[in-house]
């Protein structure tokens, strides 16, 4: 075919260290047809950005011209190309967004300027006739009210304009192709939702090829028309859509696959890939993927696999597809089953009754106090010992607050917090802080959550001493080490610094330490949602090992509806500081009745396109704590608001007796 | 923004206020016997509590105080002891000078730092770099009191280009706004470059290159503006310092600002006039102060934007 657009050959790029040279791109070969969305899938480090900057050659200065191979644009080979001639292909034939649209947009320039610029670039355009392309440029990415937002900045608009603001943008030049780097991780679900429902009508109406940059399988099932999976610098199988998700080649995409977890997969451990991605400073004289592979035999480990190619565009990098080896594979091990026969004793650990933690907002030069952020606004809810309670919202909906207003972190406003028998709200400081050993938290961000010049084995053992766990030194290093060992590490990384572990072997830490003091219910706040997925599969097994272990009790804070399906025995979800619905999973996943969790369920995409139920689309972002709507806080952006949704906040109706929903339609 | 200026005038309003009285305090907190020290020990008593009167030492410190504060609101700071003259009028005569040299200086620092640093950032690691951080050091280690008498040295009595002191004509000013200048852009040129270098290392500098924009609009327009914050809060406490009299070089060039002035009053032991200075010093660090947050605004939307907190 003639209508190949971009085509990528034997593309090398490499960092140059004192360790050597790493190839973080290592002969990479992929074409795009005009109109076509190709997605790179792989997770973090296996070069799939490093792939789409050389193409636009924006790589870090240290590897500026560390690029070998062809990048043809239509037959131009794109690296011949001097620097001058490049910069009218970027922005103008291929543009490029970005996974964090925080901090993409120049902060000082307004959106009109930012736009503006790319039009005067290539487009020639100025004055009154840019003006006029920039407001139709706005009302195409969906802005509301484009003529006011064009002299607006960035920290005017949420997460979602921005990231509408960098795809107009990039549209202003017409390109051919848009690179799209993780464009909506950054994003909730339902903004995400809008995003790439915005890029796929776009796409249609401009005929432009995308390169979406991704770590989402469902993204990839939802978007795009072929994908190359890529591992450790290569790509390791490439395939149409159909073919991908009907039968995954590579051991690797399989595993990928096994590790999210699901309804589904409740029963069982979730896959892992043990180890870790290889050092790439080195040469390779075996598969990159045979330490970790589950059907490797010797010759993956002595040989270097090659390309097969399959008919219509597939291929694999993989010893088991190539006819001339002889196949001795292993024969996968079953996934072992774990029974979660629910521990349910039905005994109440934590009930918290009508919280409220409402911060003041302090104006002008007396510091009156001139309202209030309604971040927690009476929420009542129940977790029992051995339980998994998941707490589901999009970001600023209050869910991190309620767990830290539950442990104490930040002082309630009102309410009382039941754990055990006493009121948390009501203790002081002094037996607060005794009782903290029974109620733990582990954060979103394993990097950021540990001080960074304690070891290990103290960060583990600070609780400890707090609490008067362990007798005499030599008995808490005891505990320490059993400890690491129970998490999956080895009792001699308690000598090391966080920095020497990556971030799935931090949040093992980071459940260490809260394990160390024996809890009772450890408050986890997205503990999942920094990791990869095969990561995340093994911190999911480690929780729900420790649970059935030790009775654990998890009030697990998370916007991942799949993490939810797999772990959560109850779910209880909230909306602007409020909990709209609760049930057990099955009752809220697969029968929910307020249109706000129908609404984030349908939000979510889906590796299957057949399982969708009906599609509900929120419009807008989330109005602001300080002043909800009045009556129901979401019948701006319900779609089957009623009339007494404006005026009165729905009561809770019971659905049944573990299913509670606050709505109006009940 | 309106707020915002209004919220920044009544803190310094409050900062003014309390630095008046702390500089009155100054006088009572000098060890031992103000008058004595200023008359010396030989003096005759009846003209030590002539002074004591003059400069009302004998009422209780309240009274002093109130009638301190009163005499100020009305700009009135007292009389010299030593010409005989109000020092307002003294003020009046050197404040020009000093705002002129401190004006000037500033340009010559800024037209210097800014290219120096942007340069250094922008090609790290090169000779540019080097170069340019070289002469920042240079700059910054050479004291005031060696550079001015070698300015002197080789453009006024070698080459004959600029007169060697005083204030007559453009030309006189070239040298000490040299002088003070170079010192200034010494740092500030550092600033730029580490502001700057962190500022290209941002997202959005990324996507103005991923929309073909050249390297200097880069820099100009996403990088430059940006950097600007930390170098403005540099340069007001530099401004700052400036225009309380740049002390060593103005007696280095008999240039007749504030800083001449107190250094003559300290040397006279004229205690009124030195007072005046060092609340005129205080003050002036106030003033640019509040002019700096203005520019902050001015130059960042998020902070002119937001509510003035």
């Amino acid at each position: 075919m003639t209508d190949v657009l971009l085509e990528v050959k034997n593309l090398n790029t490499w960092f140059d260290s004192r360790a050597g040279r790493a190839n973080v791109v290592d002969d990479v070969s992929f074409s795009i047809r005009r109109g076509e969305t190709f997605a790179l899938l792989g997770e973090s480090g296996c070069g799939k950005s490093m792939t789409a900057l050389s193409i636009m050659q924006l790589l870090p200065n240290q590897a500026a011209n560390n690029m070998s191979g062809e990048v043809l644009l239509e037959g131009q080979d794109l690296l011949q190309l001097p620097e001058v001639a490049m910069r009218t292909v970027r922005g103008n034939r291929i543009a490029m967004i970005f996974q964090e649209p925080m901090t993409s947009l120049n902060p000082v320039l307004t959106v009109g300027v930012q736009i503006g610029e790319v039009l005067t670039k290539h487009k020639g355009l100025k004055g009154a006739a840019s003006k006029a392309r920039i407001i139709e440029l706005l009302e195409a990415v969906g802005i509301p009210d484009p003529t006011q937002r064009i002299d607006e900045y960035p920290h005017q608009l949420s997460g979602g304009m921005k990231q509408r603001i960098m795809i107009a943008i990039a549209l202003a030049g017409d390109p051919d192709l848009l690179i799209a780097d993780e464009p909506t991780t950054a994003l909730d679900v339902t903004i995400q939702a809008q995003v790439l429902d915005l890029l796929r009508k776009l796409q249609k109406e401009t005929g432009m090829a995308v390169l979406m940059i991704t770590h989402d399988l469902a993204v990839v099932s939802e978007m795009v028309d072929r994908v190359g999976v890529m591992y450790a610098g290569q790509i390791v199988e490439m395939a149409s859509r159909d073919d991908f998700f009907n039968e995954p080649q590579h051991p690797y995409s399989q595993k990928l696959f096994d590790a999210i977890p699901s309804m589904g997969k409740r029963d069982e451990a979730l896959a892992i890939i043990p180890g870790t991605v290889p050092d790439l400073a080195q040469e390779f004289h075996q598969c990159r993927f045979a330490d970790r592979c589950q059907f490797s035999w010797d010759t993956c480990q002595q040989q270097v696999p090659r390309w097969i190619s399959g008919n219509d565009s597939r291929g694999v990098r993989c010893h088991l597809y190539d006819s001339t080896i002889e196949n001795k594979s292993r024969v996968a091990e079953k996934v072992e089953l774990i029974s979660t026969s629910s521990s349910n004793t039905g005994e109440e650990l934590l009930t918290v009754s009508n919280l409220k933690v409402h911060f003041p907002i302090h104006k002008g030069l007396l510091k009156r106090v001139a309202g209030y952020v309604y971040a927690v606004d009476d929420v009542s809810l129940r977790v029992n010992r051995g339980q998994t309670l998941a707490l589901v919202g999009e970001s600023g909906c209050g869910k991190t607050t309620l767990g830290k207003g539950i442990i104490q972190l930040v002082k309630p406003t009102d309410g009382s917090v039941l754990f055990n028998g006493a009121d948390l709200t009501q203790l002081s400081q002094n037996e607060l802080r005794s009782r903290r050993k029974d109620f733990q938290i582990i954060f979103q961000d394993p990097y950021s959550s540990m001080n960074p010049r304690m070891m290990v084995g103290d960060i583990i053992e600070e609780g400890m001493i707090a609490q008067g766990i362990g007798d005499s030194a030599e008995a808490r290093r005891v505990i320490v080490d059993e400890l690491l060992q129970q998490v999956g590490l080895r009792p001699e990384h308690r000598n090391r610094y966080p920095h020497e572990f990556s971030g799935g072997q931090r949040q093992r830490i980071c459940v260490a330490r809260a394990l160390a003091v024996n809890p009772k219910i450890i408050v986890c706040d997205e503990p999942t949602s920094a990791l990869d997925v095969s990561v995340q599969a093994q911190i999911l097994n480690l929780l729900k090992d420790l649970q059935k272990q030790y009775q654990l009790a998890f009030l697990f804070i998370t916007h991942n509806i799949s993490v939810v399906a797999y772990l959560a025995d109850d779910v209880a979800v909230m909306y602007l500081g409020r909990i709209v619905e609760r049930g057990s999973v099955q009752e809220v996943l697969e029968n929910a009745k307020h249109p706000y969790t129908q609404a984030l369920l349908s939000a979510v995409p889906t590796i299957d396109k057949e399982s969708k139920q009906e599609i509900l689309r929120l419009e807008g972002d989330p109005p602001s704590p300080i002043n909800p709507p009045n009556g129901c806080h979401f019948h701006p952006r319900c779609p089957k608001a009623i009339n007494e949704c404006r005026s009165e906040y729905p009561k809770s109706r019971t659905i049944s007796s573990t299913h509670e929903v606050s709505c109006h339609l009940y | 923004m309106l707020n915002y200026i209004l919220s920044r005038f009544f803190s310094a309003l409050i900062v003014i206020f309390g630095v008046s009285c702390l500089v009155f305090l100054l006088i009572h907190m000098v060890p031992g016997d103000p008058v004595e020290l200023m008359l010396g020990e030989s003096a005759r008593p009846a003209d030590r509590e002539a002074l004591r009167v003059a400069l009302g030492l004998d009422q209780p410190v309240m009274t002093q105080l109130l009638h301190y504060l009163t005499n100020l609101v009305q700009f009135d700071l007292g009389e010299s002891i030593h010409q005989r003259q109000p020092i307002t009028q003294l003020l009046a005569e050197r404040i020009p000078a000093t705002v002129q040299l401190a004006l000037v200086s500033l340009v010559v620092a800024i037209l210097i730092a800014i290219p120096l640093g942007a340069i250094a950032a922008v090609k790290r690691g090169s000779h540019w770099d080097q170069l340019a951080m070289g002469f920042s050091l240079f700059g910054i280690s050479i004291p005031n009191f060696w550079m001015g008498p070698l300015l002197i040295l080789v453009f006024s009595l070698w080459l004959g280009w600029f007169p060697v002191s005083g204030k007559e004509g453009l030309s006189s000013i070239v040298l000490p706004a040299l002088t003070l200048g170079t010192a200034m852009a010494s740092i500030l040129a550092r600033m730029v470059r580490s502001t700057l270098l962190e500022v290209l290392g941002e997202d959005y500098i990324r996507t103005a290159r991923a929309k073909g924009l050249s390297e200097v609009q880069v820099v100009w327009r996403h990088g430059l503006r940006n950097a600007m914050l930390p170098v403005i809060t540099l340069i007001g406490l530099q401004l700052g310092t400036l225009l309380g009299g740049a002390v060593i070089t103005e007696t280095v060039f008999s240039w007749p600002g504030v800083g001449q002035l107190t250094i003559e009053a300290i040397k006279k032991r004229d205690y009124p006039v030195v007072q005046a200075c060092v609340l005129l010093i205080s003050l002036s660090y106030v003033v640019v102060n509040v002019f700096t947050d203005i520019v902050y605004a001015a130059i960042d939307p998020r902070i002119r934007l937001g509510d003035g907190e």
